[in-house]
């Protein structure tokens, strides 16, 4: 491979740093994670085109969330999803090549909200559940359910944070954890005068 | 040049519009779903249907019978056939292809021919029974999950649930086609939508807001397109088969002349340049030849035109054209930069970009890049040994002869399908149809039934040829008595070798010549008597002085297929040859012998 790095034409090096490439020999690939926001036709067998075709091209999918929009007949679906500048660019041609999608955006890098949902259900009785409930008040948590033995707790935020929540509730058993995946949307562009008029 | 002008003409919507008006009479009518399908059929001129009944689309051919449909309907013998006989029509007369098939079974049947469409680019569409809308799911006789196993290999598929639906779905169906990057699609008909009943409605209108055509031919692209043309010192045109589906040979022939820029084409490009022009570089890739490919490797501007940058056109894609900036004019946007980076991208037809690149780029001096490619052509030129035995390659030869170019050659897939590409000589657009990227053998025949067929449809006369190794042609041998039966003339060439040619070159090149279950010696049938089983002429050559005698025999039969079986020389290789894994800098000929490679 070292050969290569030295015998490498200035065209070959644009190419492979088009890609994402590593130049030098030795380093790292660069590979980012991406979220992508797809509106779809809300129809029969849209979501699983989509779906089947990060499968059949070999593509990651990290989590996938579809909801319909304002639109009944819309469905809006966020794919979070990992890869090089050329295998993410392949992802948005080949979700834009499908029939059924109406709009394909990559908010990757652009200013996004970005939330996830997460019910979690842990063990804890006495002294344990006020420590559980004290983590879940800093992390503005809501108590769904409450049993003797469990609290069903729900978490909303970026995926760190729920990440976060979930580590620090592991020491007390956790019994099951349901998160919805990531939805994103990007924020609308502030007025450049601070929005007086 | 005649078939440049016809291909144009077949592109015209005035072929459409026939559909149109044979409709109008139907329009508001109350009728079962089978008519609907029928009649949004003729609306779309499907001039020729290849079908086989069955349990789930019975009340179609009931409907056919009854109401008798302007269209052929051609009885295949397997639905393989007959997806690549859709496949031959829409490749002969650039028009869409249809197939109608029964559920399970015969669905499944079309999947290989469906693949094989995906990969080229060839439009299609697909008609699939299905079991009533209630039994779906249930494990229903004859039943199978049409839409999931086709998903993966078509541009689009539907499941249809009304008989209103019908007109527009099939519009749709054939607008998907058509339009953009050719492909198959799938429509899976419910028998009890078929057998309801609806009104039949036509809407010529296409509203899908999902799908549109792209068009990225700016000012900007093109005054960069013009200062890299016009910078470039060693210039290559590499054209693909999405120069014939856009009908832009006419204008990258005049492209290419004015910019005096050689040329070279990918297997399904075979065609779209005049191939006796002296610009023309032959094939590039695996089996392309020595000068095409060293011009890749030497270039240092390369425009592709509706190309996909394939595996079997670049070997090891690190090392392929090292010097050559990219401009890439293609259709659809995902094949831009996926194999190979483009440095400027044309998301667009090939016609207009060309068309508008043209008048912008001055005529180019590039006189030592010519006699560059000169001295490799003299180098290394395309070989066989002239040593009196039966070689495909002095076959192919005495066929070119006999047609001047002048006919549509189908070929089959491995050393026969390499041979054809390298000694018959394009030089007309449609003139070539092979199966490249799926790469099926038993393409042939049946893809040489359908183009027979679509080429009488639409009223022009030409010579159809269908090429095979002995190993593929018995893939498909059954639909020989459906040429017969409708008297298409097919000239079928078999070259046999009774071997299965190019995986026993593999294993002499590359696996210490263990020919392992290659040899067909066995297992061949007497290809005369097959062919003459089949309501055929045939001939059989095992000589050299034999060849034109058979050739002539068989161009005298007009009323149905000729067979001609040439028994050739088994040890024959496809060279020069890039091997799977290098660049095209390493190829196998017969001057640069293979040291590197054992």
């Amino acid at each position: 491979m070292s050969e290569q790095a030295i015998t490498l034409t200035p065209q070959q090096l644009i190419r492979k740093r088009a890609a994402g490439e590593p130049v030098e020999a030795g380093a790292a690939p660069d590979i980012q994670q991406h979220i992508i926001n797809v509106l779809l036709e809300n129809s029969m067998g849209a979501l699983i085109r989509v779906v089947n075709m990060f499968s059949a091209r070999g593509f990651n999918l990290d989590s996938v969330t579809v909801g319909v929009t304002e639109d009944p007949t819309v469905s809006r679906l966020c794919i979070v999803t990992r890869g090089n500048v050329r295998v993410i660019s392949q992802i948005l041609r080949q979700l834009n090549r499908l029939v059924d999608t109406i709009e394909v955006d990559d908010v990757t890098g652009t200013d996004f909200v970005e939330r996830e949902l997460c019910i979690i259900k842990v063990r804890c009785r006495g002294e344990k559940r006020a420590e559980v409930l004290q983590v879940n008040e800093i992390f503005r948590g809501r108590v769904v359910d409450v049993t003797p033995d469990i609290l069903a707790l729900e978490i909303v935020g970026p995926t760190q944070k729920v990440d976060a929540f979930v580590n620090l509730m592991k020491p007390h058993g956790i019994d099951e954890v349901a998160r919805s995946g990531r939805v994103a949307m990007q924020r609308a562009p502030q007025p450049a005068d601070g929005g007086s008029d | 040049m005649s078939s440049a002008s016809t291909a144009a003409a077949l592109a015209e919507p005035q072929a459409r519009l026939r559909g149109k008006a044979a409709v109008q009479q139907h329009i508001g009518k109350r009728m079962s779903g089978a008519e609907i399908f029928l009649r949004a059929l003729e609306a779309e001129d499907a001039r020729v249907v290849f079908g086989h009944p069955g349990g789930a689309v019975i009340h179609v051919y009931d409907e056919m019978a009854r109401v008798q449909p302007n269209f052929k309907h051609v009885l295949v013998r397997h639905e393989q056939g007959g997806t690549h006989a859709a496949e031959g029509y829409a490749k002969a007369t650039g028009e869409v292809g249809t197939v109608l098939v029964t559920s399970g079974p015969g669905a499944t049947n079309t999947v290989t021919g469906i693949a094989d469409a995906f990969m080229d680019s060839v439009p299609i569409v697909v008609f699939t029974g299905q079991v009533p809308l209630p039994l779906i799911g249930n494990d229903a006789f004859q039943e199978t999950d049409t839409l999931g196993v086709t998903r993966s290999i078509t541009k689009h598929n539907y499941l249809v649930r009304a008989p209103e639906d019908i007109p527009r779905i099939v519009h749709e169906a054939y607008h998907l086609a058509r339009t953009g990057r050719p492909g198959p699609v799938v429509v899976d008909l419910p028998k009890d939508v078929l057998m309801s009943e609806g009104v039949f409605a036509y809407d010529d209108a296409i509203r899908m807001r999902g799908y549109s055509v792209p068009h990225e031919c700016d000012e900007v692209r093109l005054r960069r397109a013009v200062r890299m043309i016009e910078s470039a010192q060693r210039p290559l045109l590499y054209v693909g088969g999405g120069a014939i589906n856009a009908n832009a040979c006419e204008a990258l022939t005049e492209f290419a002349r004015h910019l005096n820029v050689p040329v070279t084409t990918s297997l399904h490009g075979l065609g779209a340049f005049p191939e006796n022009d002296p610009l023309s570089l032959g094939m590039l890739g695996m089996h392309g030849t020595w000068w095409a490919n060293q011009a890749v490797q030497h270039a240092d501007l390369i425009i592709a035109v509706g190309a996909r940058f394939d595996d079997r056109v670049t070997g090891m894609v690190d090392r392929w054209a090292p010097h050559a900036a990219i401009i890439h004019i293609e259709i659809d946007k995902s094949c831009i930069s996926k194999n190979i980076y483009a440095d400027l991208a044309f998301n667009a037809d090939a016609k207009p970009v060309l068309e508008a690149l043209r008048p912008l780029v001055r005529a180019r001096k590039v006189k030592r890049w010519h006699n560059k490619i000169q001295g490799w052509r003299e180098e290394c030129p395309l070989s066989y040994a002239d040593d009196g035995e039966l070689r495909p390659q002095f076959v192919l030869e005495r066929l070119r002869a006999k047609t001047g170019g002048d006919a549509v050659v189908v070929t089959d897939v491995g050393q026969n399908q390499m041979w054809a590409a390298q000694y018959m000589n394009y030089t007309q657009p449609r003139s070539h149809i092979t199966s490249g990227g799926l790469g099926t053998m038993g393409f042939s025949l049946p893809a040489a039934l359908g183009a027979g067929l679509g080429l009488r449809a639409y009223g022009i006369d030409k010579t159809v040829i269908s090429i095979n190794g002995d190993g593929g042609f018995m893939m498909n041998a059954q639909e020989l008595a459906v040429a017969a039966a409708h008297g298409v003339p097919l000239k079928v060439v078999i070259m046999n070798n009774n071997f299965l040619g190019m995986v026993r070159q593999w294993q002499e090149l590359f696996h210490e010549n263990r020919f392992s279950h290659t040899d067909l010696t066995d297992t061949n049938p007497d290809f005369v008597q097959l062919a003459r089983a089949s309501r055929c002429a045939a001939f059989r050559a095992e000589r050299t002085d034999q060849v034109d005698g058979v050739i002539e025999k068989a161009w005298a039969v007009d009323d149905r297929p000729a067979v001609m079986e040439f028994r050739v020389v088994k040890e024959e290789m496809v060279f020069p040859m890039v091997p799977v894994g290098k660049s095209s800098d390493e190829m196998i000929t017969s001057k640069h012998a293979p040291e590197t490679f054992v």
